[in-house]
């Protein structure tokens, strides 16, 4: 579905995606984990469009995307829960939602999902017409999924949902990611610190150091790799 | 009592076209962070627009109210694409760069289009006529408020409500917000933040154009260098209703429209900008965002 290949990105002179070859297949959850500054963020980034990738080819169902605009690439189905998670502080609920529905036309479906989100997700319904900055760390993690679900996603980027969350709302998260992966066969892209439980989550896995992929693998082989072991999850 | 009415509607009338002004420096200002120092200019390019655009009409011998309405709807057309090409010739380009470079640009467009608009039509004061007729029901109260004055409160007054209500429930509107908040985040649920950025401006030009043919009619001349002050006014107005949000630019203007009149009326007309500069000052002491601003504020 996603293919990544030789890929390099800059961040002004500084070299930070080296090579990077990703290849992502229709209803899977991959992973890619690694060290703070590794380059896991700025890999997002580049297919997304924000930082245009300098050479290498991204292809999206066989199509190249590399060099489109953002709105452009989110309009093709490509959707991003960005790292802390950006919900719009001023908007409340329901406007961040309709953000995320921003491209679509069908106003009567987008209707019908919103309140299917508010059916997932109760709190939130709670809140609709609150300020999303005003909601707690876990609350705007979940509506910052919904907001990219508002898109009907076929591929959708998560940049560390489980970050600076408590260990009982990361489980719940984690719980959603799956089932939203089996629910509507949503493709999902899952980057992560907590590389225990994105391999646990995950079918496959790629592991990133310093910009370059060192290994590639699926989740069970991955979890059970001595370096692996040694470097991300502490055993 | 009937001075201190007088006083009170022609600050009223000041406030409101300061408002109108200050509208587009806030709105520029909340989505790209940039004091577009040329907005001013676009005021002043919308008096002249319809200055030509009247004169001709009135040698075609059309009547008066056909007149005000196509010479306003010329000005705002034609000043909102001035809008929409500055921001495309002089801060597109440097959307990336430095804060520094972008204001430098805005100051070089501002000074360009006085020049340009002084070569094409001299230094001259030209006389511009009075579009609004006197109003009947205005002739027992003339010595208080003219009908020019009126029609500048009720526009103003119009605008502001269409344009709260286009920030609030369109989607332009929405997306307009949400690329103030935050910009990346943005693009990355699908808004084309390029047109939303030339919206602003589009729509910043046309009420200062609008705010530019109300005061020449208002006035009776205009010449290249009326943009200038006008612009630096309206633009402590929005500071000083917290730059970045727009009822801030409403209230900032009427504040600093009062406080003109006020000190104009009952102290000394002399010192009519030191004494809106020091409140300024005075205003930015204690609340620094202004009256209305918002301190960033950042969940982790």
């Amino acid at each position: 579905m996603l293919k990544i290949v030789g890929l390099n990105s800059y961040y002004g002179n500084i070299h930070v995606l080296k090579d990077v070859n990703i290849d992502i297949s229709e209803g899977e959850i991959i992973t890619l984990i690694g060290a703070n500054g590794a380059g896991k963020t700025t890999t997002l980034m580049s297919i997304s469009g924000l930082v245009p990738p300098r050479s290498g080819e991204i292809y999206f169902e066989g199509k190249p995307i590399q060099g489109m605009v953002p709105d452009k690439i989110v309009s093709l189905g490509i959707c991003q829960v960005p790292e802390g998670r950006r919900i719009f502080p001023y908007l409340t609920v329901t406007e961040n939602l309709d953000m995320g529905a921003f491209l679509r036309k069908d106003k009567r479906v987008v209707k019908n999902d919103m309140e299917h989100i508010f059916d997932l997700f109760p709190l939130l319904a709670e809140r609709r017409r609150q300020a999303g900055g005003t909601l707690s760390g876990g609350e705007q993690q979940m509506l910052a999924i919904s907001r990219a679900l508002m898109a009907r996603p076929r591929l959708l980027f998560l940049d560390e949902p489980s970050l600076g969350l408590a260990p009982l709302v990361i489980k719940q998260i984690f719980e959603i990611i799956t089932k939203i992966n089996k629910e509507s066969n949503t493709t999902i892209f899952l980057v992560e610190q907590n590389a225990n439980l994105a391999l646990k989550t995950a079918h496959r896995g790629y592991v990133m150091e310093n910009g370059r992929i060192t290994l590639s693998d699926s989740a069970e082989n991955l979890f059970s790799n001595e370096a692996v072991k040694k470097a991300y999850l502490g055993l | 009592m009937e001075y201190f009415f007088e006083i009170l509607l022609g600050g009223l009338t000041r406030g409101s076209i300061y408002a109108l002004i200050a509208l587009g420096y806030t709105m520029v200002y909340g989505i790209i962070g940039l004091i577009n120092f040329a907005h001013g200019e676009v005021y002043m390019i919308g008096a002249f627009t319809a200055l030509i655009a009247a004169s001709v009409l009135t040698l075609m011998g059309w009547n008066q109210v056909a007149i005000i309405v196509i010479a306003s709807v010329v000005a705002v057309i034609y000043s909102s694409c001035y809008g929409f090409t500055i921001e495309k010739l002089a801060y597109k380009p440097l959307r990336r760069a430095p804060r520094l470079s972008a204001l430098i640009s805005a100051i070089g467009m501002s000074l360009f289009l006085q020049n340009y608009v002084l070569l094409a039509q001299t230094s001259n004061f030209l006389p511009f006529p009075n579009l609004i007729p006197e109003f009947e029901f205005l002739k027992p109260y003339q010595h208080m408020i003219s009908s020019s004055e009126i029609v500048i409160i009720g526009t103003t007054a119009v605008v502001m409500v269409l344009l709260g209500i286009m920030i609030k429930c369109t989607k332009i509107g929405k997306a307009m917000r949400a690329t103030a908040q935050d910009r990346d985040m943005a693009m990355l649920v699908g808004i084309d933040v390029n047109r939303v950025i030339s919206v602003t401006f589009v729509v910043g030009s046309a009420t200062a154009a609008l705010g530019g043919v109300l005061v020449a009619s208002h006035v009776g001349q205009i010449n290249f260098y009326m943009g200038f002050i006008v612009g630096i006014k309206a633009f402590v107005a929005a500071v000083l209703g917290g730059i970045g949000s727009i009822p801030g630019a409403v209230l900032g203007g009427l504040v600093l429209g009062w406080t003109e009149s006020f000190f104009t009326g009952y102290v000394s007309s002399d010192y009519e900008d030191v004494f809106a500069f020091l409140f300024l000052v005075f205003i930015l002491i204690f609340r620094p965002a202004g009256i209305l601003g918002r301190s960033e504020t950042e969940k982790v």
